[in-house]
């Protein structure tokens, strides 16, 4: 139904990370956006800011609903997406691209243990996960 | 099916099977299933705005009013002005409790001398007809018809074209906020120039049985005037920009005319009416509070609930608030202190624990573009 590639790490709280070396790329995946509705706005930490393995890092809003996004690695903040100020509809539109939110340096690599991978994150979303 | 909060089972206007079928998402409002969004409610939104869009209000109510003494009745009844209103017309008005308190607000329809319809919230059919019924006197006819009328809302620019194809009748020359009887396709209805986006549009009531074949139609006959089904949403965005008052968010039992900003539907020289005396009190003092627009300065959503604060202190409360795609701002109403009520005071909303800078601003914070 929904896309879930196949190289990154999912949360139950439908987040995704995606290893790059020594940082990790984070975004919510298309169900999340898709049970969102239309984002319009997003709240980010600051670069510097530490994250920890699924703590709340930032909220993000659509019309209808405000919700909070979970960090599915710890790490300290490095970039943080500045185009979703203006066009936080990248989040509907290329939640795997160009809606990306924050880029971490790694704290613990072995944290990924805790996540799921695409097929596993897919079979999660069919059972009690998609709700 | 959806529940509700008290398990009891939503109820489904004659169009649900038709939402289900489009896929649209579905929510519990008021106590029925209803359509939030079909394609996402920023591009409803815009459809309105630039095309047309339908939008399935059968949920609401209406009730039927008959008799000599109809027009008096509802006269005591509601706010503004029962005798001014001709027949063929409809005039937007509010139930009022001694108190000054607002019921519901409503449309009240003349469809000939004796006879009227009133238009009431969804979620207070039950509340208004106990209401009109206890206090209308014995020598009118009431009749809740809301479980037999469907309810279509053609809303946009391109509303008069789409529903002049279908309708047996010229709907061009129909004014704002007046009525007529009409078929659509075969279907009697009654249509009204009125509507709840700001656009120009029309309100088709309908027998219930028949609703979902003019549904139907409208959309097939509109695809190429670009016509999208349009759910509350979108429904709420598009009269948010227009600062039209939502029933249950900025607008209640505790809440009067004149602080609410509606003052222009009570007409005080009409004569007695439920709650004139506490509403003609709070025009002679002034109110204590105003409902008014603002527009975020700070980047941040306003939602209902959320404190406004000046100088550290709490100030008012938000009723409304949104993202509004036509206006690209983040929006809102809220009441405050009557002496920060004026156009670009300084104000503040707490969200998650934070004060963002606010303005209060002109509204509606989009133009009107309904029918002159």
């Amino acid at each position: 139904m929904g896309s879930y590639p196949a190289g990154l790490r999912y949360t139950r709280e439908h987040e995704w990370a995606q290893v790059e070396g020594t940082r990790a790329r984070i975004g919510i995946t298309d169900y999340a956006q898709d049970q969102l509705g239309d984002v319009v706005f997003v709240e980010l930490p600051k670069v510097g800011t530490r994250v920890r393995q699924l703590q709340t890092f930032g909220v993000v809003e659509s019309v209808k609903a405000v919700s909070d996004l979970y960090a599915p690695l710890s790490g300290e903040v490095v970039e943080v997406n500045q185009t979703l100020a203006e066009r936080p509809e990248q989040i509907n539109q290329d939640p795997y691209g160009a809606g990306w939110l924050i880029v971490i340096a790694l704290g613990d690599e072995a944290e990924l243990g805790n996540l799921m991978g695409a097929a596993e994150y897919e079979a999660y979303l069919q059972s009690a996960g998609g709700h | 099916m959806g529940q509700s909060d008290d398990a009891t089972p939503l109820k489904r206007t004659p169009l649900h099977a038709a939402h289900v079928r489009r896929g649209a998402r579905m929510t519990g409002f008021g106590g029925w299933d209803m359509p939030v969004q079909y394609t996402g409610i920023v591009e409803e939104h815009r459809a309105v705005r630039a095309a047309v869009g339908c939008f399935d209000v059968s949920h609401m109510g209406e009730f039927e009013f008959r008799g000599p003494d109809a027009a008096g009745a509802l006269q005591r009844l509601t706010t503004n002005d029962v005798a001014a209103l001709e027949v063929g017309q409809v005039q937007y008005s509010l139930l009022c409790q001694e108190d000054g308190g607002i019921v519901d607000d409503l449309t009240l329809y003349r469809l000939g001398d004796d006879r009227f319809m009133m238009t009431v919230n969804a979620a207070n059919i039950d509340k208004d007809w106990a209401w009109v019924t206890a206090h209308l006197g014995g020598r009118t006819e009431a009749r809740n018809v809301s479980a037999e009328t469907g309810l279509i809302a053609v809303q946009g620019p391109r509303a008069e074209a789409l529903v002049g194809r279908l309708a047996d009748r010229d709907v061009t020359r129909m004014g704002y906020y007046r009525c007529e009887r009409a078929t659509m396709g075969e279907v009697p209805a009654i249509v009204s120039r009125t509507g709840y986006t700001g656009e120009d549009g029309f309100e088709l009531y309908l027998p219930a049985a028949d609703t979902e074949r003019v549904w139907e139609a409208l959309l097939a006959e509109g695809k190429a005037d670009g016509v999208l089904p349009v759910g509350l949403g979108a429904r709420d965005t598009l009269r948010l920009e227009m600062r039209y008052a939502l029933y249950g968010h900025d607008i209640d039992q505790t809440t009067n005319p004149i602080e609410a900003g509606l003052g222009w539907v009570v007409k005080l020289a009409k004569g007695e009416f439920l709650g004139r005396a506490a509403i003609e009190r709070v025009r002679a003092e002034g109110p204590r509070r105003r409902l008014v627009g603002f527009e975020m300065v700070d980047r941040a959503v306003a939602r209902h609930g959320y404190r406004i604060l000046r100088d550290d202190a709490e100030v008012g409360h938000v009723t409304s608030g949104s993202y509004g795609p036509s206006v690209d701002r983040y929006i809102g109403m809220g009441y405050v202190a009557a002496a920060l009520g004026a156009v670009g005071t300084e104000i503040e909303v707490e969200v998650r624990g934070r004060a963002q800078r606010a303005r209060v601003v002109k509204t509606p914070f989009h133009p009107p573009r309904v029918k002159k």
